[in-house]
């Protein structure tokens, strides 16, 4: 049917090449273009080669494969990274982690910098590259933050999925990660380099659980899963885990895909099966979709969610099909905390809008990221990273926040309701 | 106990109205589940088929596969986004008036038509002597191209936004536990009349006659006095506006629409195409069979066997079609004489 242009004619190109000729052209081509790219690379790679034996006698060869430690830029500002994902499917994710972060750069630049190991104080520059909210392409983002941009540390991602991508290059690489909000436990035990200060899905299972058991005091839950991601799919394991555990049962339990519309087979077949509540461990877009979609088949029962749920755009897609629901979350913006009341007005002020979940995080994952660097002997990988490992009692935005030895965060989980579109304080669960 | 919002039963328009069955006391019925199995795969059928019209049209003139059809949909649900919380802006007001949509339909269907004509004319048209692998290759540029586009800020964006409610969704009758909405009325309606406009166009007249002769033999149409050219132009705009109408539809059903280079399109896209090829690809009623029985499967697969594999199933009936049957349910095998 289709005439094979690869292997063109004479006659058809005009040329009278051979196709060996042909490929041969090609093959220098590539080289030349291999060569020129090798020579641009030639002056990094000088800067890299020197790094190397410096950092090489004195870090410990426990910290995992090639060194490129980079220092403090030079101009006097230290380099920090954040890969979000500011546009997509979870774009609020990373546009309000992005926002946390700024906030708190702004602030301690205002206050001249950070000093390290009682030096001078630098100011901090933020470099934020987008993930798109695809896992693919967070390895190459966060590589060209290491590489290219040298940053000293990083910030991100919230979506676990993305962040599990990201990891080990980081870990390879030896620069430290703190993450604001991935709360799936897979995440820091990528290496020794990665931190996280939420608490993690094992405690928002059970909390989500508790919740539903003896709050609300239902005894039959159906669960619609999001099978694409692993965020989604650790939460709802853990959730079972504690619900089954405290008496109550699991009467059905759906999947879907991340990009999914069309919940109807679903949610019809979870309505046969009858349920009190609805667990759905997802992420906000999908989730709009599923509340609409719910209500129209006549379900008008309490739908229940994680953190995944934590955005402006859940309220604004899914209107008055999401009144009534619940989900867990790491802070309140209502909770009357002074830190809270204070980050609140606050990025109102800068930002407009209320902050979310994420901002927080963000704002708490940067402010203990500059807390490490002034208790930090250097800026190298091995002594940033040891910092923020000791970071205790560290009084945040959204909680006491203490690094365990597992480098996650120690905190209370809330639980929050949808009210007037608005999510609004309910319960908090303790560790 | 806090009282849920009652979504779609707030005014009671039922003609057969029934009591509201209790369903907390027990599940529903077997009837019940597929009635509305029934009634989502009508529902998802009559736009899968809607879609695989565009494909299987061009197909059949030209003898290839147009991947950025799919681009299409996608451009016809955001421009009716677009329109109608534009219109709803300068109207005012907090309910869409009922002429807001068919103009937001007219509007969409105008402007893909334009642009897909705009599409054929610029990329497509100076490879019609190519080999068929270069339109294929051009034609995943084209899609690529309007993805990205797409995505600027001063086009459509990149987050989700969701379409103004532009029906009441109110239940008109049900059956049982099964509603049958306003969307679900208009959705399956829309599809039905611009697919009977298709056939009538198609089959019963000259122009419809003329589309047929170019896909049989375009050079010995030509011959005829065919105009081919204005043909093929016809024929991808008139598949663009059946895909912007796909467009509008999902946006009025399912209210969310994705960022145009989300996967998810992609995946539309796809099955939309495997309607057509399943219906046999060229085959005009193949597409609209096609799509019904796609809508059918995916719906009934995940309803009673799992639904964690919805999309399997398209694709697997995909590989069982090209294996048995390529020509699909309502194609002819042609024997090529050599």
């Amino acid at each position: 049917m289709m005439n094979s242009t690869l292997l063109e004619t004479r006659e058809t190109h005009g040329g009278r090449r051979t196709l060996l000729g042909r490929l041969a052209i090609g093959l220098f081509a590539s080289l030349g273009l291999g060569a020129a790219t090798l020579a641009g690379m030639g002056c990094d790679n000088k800067d890299a080669a020197k790094n190397p034996a410096k950092s090489a006698s004195e870090t410990t060869p426990a910290s995992g494969g090639t060194k490129l430690a980079a220092e403090s830029a030079p101009g006097d500002m230290i380099l920090i990274g954040h890969y979000g994902s500011l546009t997509g499917s979870k774009a609020t994710f990373g546009k309000s982690t992005d926002n946390g972060i700024k906030l708190a750069v702004e602030e301690i630049n205002a206050a001249g910098g950070v000093s390290v190991a009682g030096g001078p104080k630098k100011k901090i520059k933020l470099i934020s590259q987008d993930t798109e909210g695809k896992a693919d392409q967070a390895g190459t983002v966060v590589t060209r933050l290491i590489t290219q941009d040298k940053v000293v540390a990083l910030l991100g991602e919230v979506a676990s999925g993305i962040t599990l991508a990201a990891a080990p290059v980081a870990q390879q690489f030896g620069v430290p990660m703190i993450t604001p909000s991935s709360t799936n436990p897979e995440v820091t035990q990528k290496g020794d380099m990665i931190f996280r200060v939420c608490f993690i899905d094992p405690f928002q299972g059970l909390a989500c659980a508790k919740f539903v058991r003896n709050d609300l005091k239902f005894t039959k839950v159906a669960l619609l899963v999001d099978q694409a991601s692993p965020y989604s799919v650790g939460l709802k394991q853990e959730f079972v885990k504690g619900f089954t555990g405290l008496g109550g049962k699991i009467v059905s339990e759906q999947a879907y895909n991340e990009g999914d519309s069309d919940f109807n087979a679903q949610l019809a077949r979870i309505r046969e099966s009858a349920p009190e509540a609805i667990f759905i461990p997802g992420y906000y877009t999908e989730v709009s979709n599923i509340a609409i979609q719910a209500r129209k088949l006549g379900m008008n029962l309490p739908l229940v969610g994680g953190d995944g749920w934590d955005s402006e755009d859940l309220a604004k897609n899914a209107g008055k099909a999401i009144e009534g629901c619940f989900y867990s979350n790491h802070y309140a913006p209502d909770q009357p905390t002074k830190e809270i009341t204070e980050f609140v007005t606050k990025y109102k002020k800068n930002y407009g809008g209320t902050p979310d979940g994420l901002a927080a995080l963000g704002y708490d994952a940067a402010n203990i990221l500059f807390d490490s660097m002034t208790r930090a002997k250097s800026l190298k990988g091995k002594d940033l990273r040891d910092a923020i490992a000791a970071t205790k009692g560290y009084k945040a935005v959204t909680g006491n926040i203490t690094i365990d030895a597992d480098r996650n965060a120690v905190k209370a989980a809330v639980i929050v309701e949808m009210k007037n579109g608005v999510p609004v304080y309910k319960a908090t669960v303790n560790p | 106990m806090h009282e849920y919002p009652r979504y779609s039963r707030t005014r009671e328009t039922r003609v057969f109205a029934k009591p509201l069955y209790s369903w907390n006391k027990g599940g529903t019925s077997r009837v019940d589940q597929f009635l509305q199995t029934l009634k989502d795969a009508v529902t998802i059928g009559s736009l899968y088929a809607l879609i695989a019209l565009g494909y299987t049209m061009v197909y059949g003139i030209l003898k290839f596969i147009n991947f950025a059809h799919s681009d299409v949909v996608v451009l016809g649900a955001w421009i009716s986004l677009l329109t109608a919380n534009k219109v709803l802006q300068l109207a005012g007001g907090e309910h869409a008036a009922p002429w807001v949509g068919p103009v937001v339909l007219v509007v969409a269907m105008l402007a893909c038509g334009a642009i897909s004509f705009t599409i054929e004319r610029l990329a497509y048209k100076p490879l019609r002597k190519a080999p068929r692998l270069n339109v294929l290759i051009t034609a995943i540029g084209v899609s690529l191209f309007l993805q990205n586009t797409g995505q600027l800020s001063a086009f459509f964006g990149t987050s989700p936004r969701s379409i103004v409610p532009l029906l009441g969704d109110q239940a008109v009758f049900s059956i049982g536990l099964v509603d049958v909405s306003t969307v679900d009325i208009v959705g399956v309606g829309t599809a039905v009349v611009l697919m009977i406009v298709l056939e009538w166009l198609v089959f019963h007249t000259k122009l419809g006659r003329a589309m047929r002769a170019v896909s049989y033999d375009t050079r010995n149409a030509a011959l005829m006095g065919v105009p081919v050219d204005r043909v093929i132009s016809f024929t991808f705009v008139a598949g663009a506006m059946l895909a912007a109408a796909g467009g509008f539809l999902w946006a009025l059903r399912f209210v969310v629409i994705k960022q145009p280079a989300d996967t998810s399109w992609t995946l539309l896209g796809l099955k939309a195409f495997v309607a057509a090829v399943v219906g046999g690809i060229g085959n005009v009623r193949g597409a609209m069979l096609g799509g019904l029985a796609i809508g059918l499967l995916e719906m009934f697969g995940a309803a009673y066997l799992s639904s964690s594999y919805k999309d399997v199933y398209v694709f697997g009936l995909l590989i069982i079609v090209l294996l048995v049957r390529p020509s699909g349910l309502l194609g002819k095998a042609i024997v090529e004489k050599v």
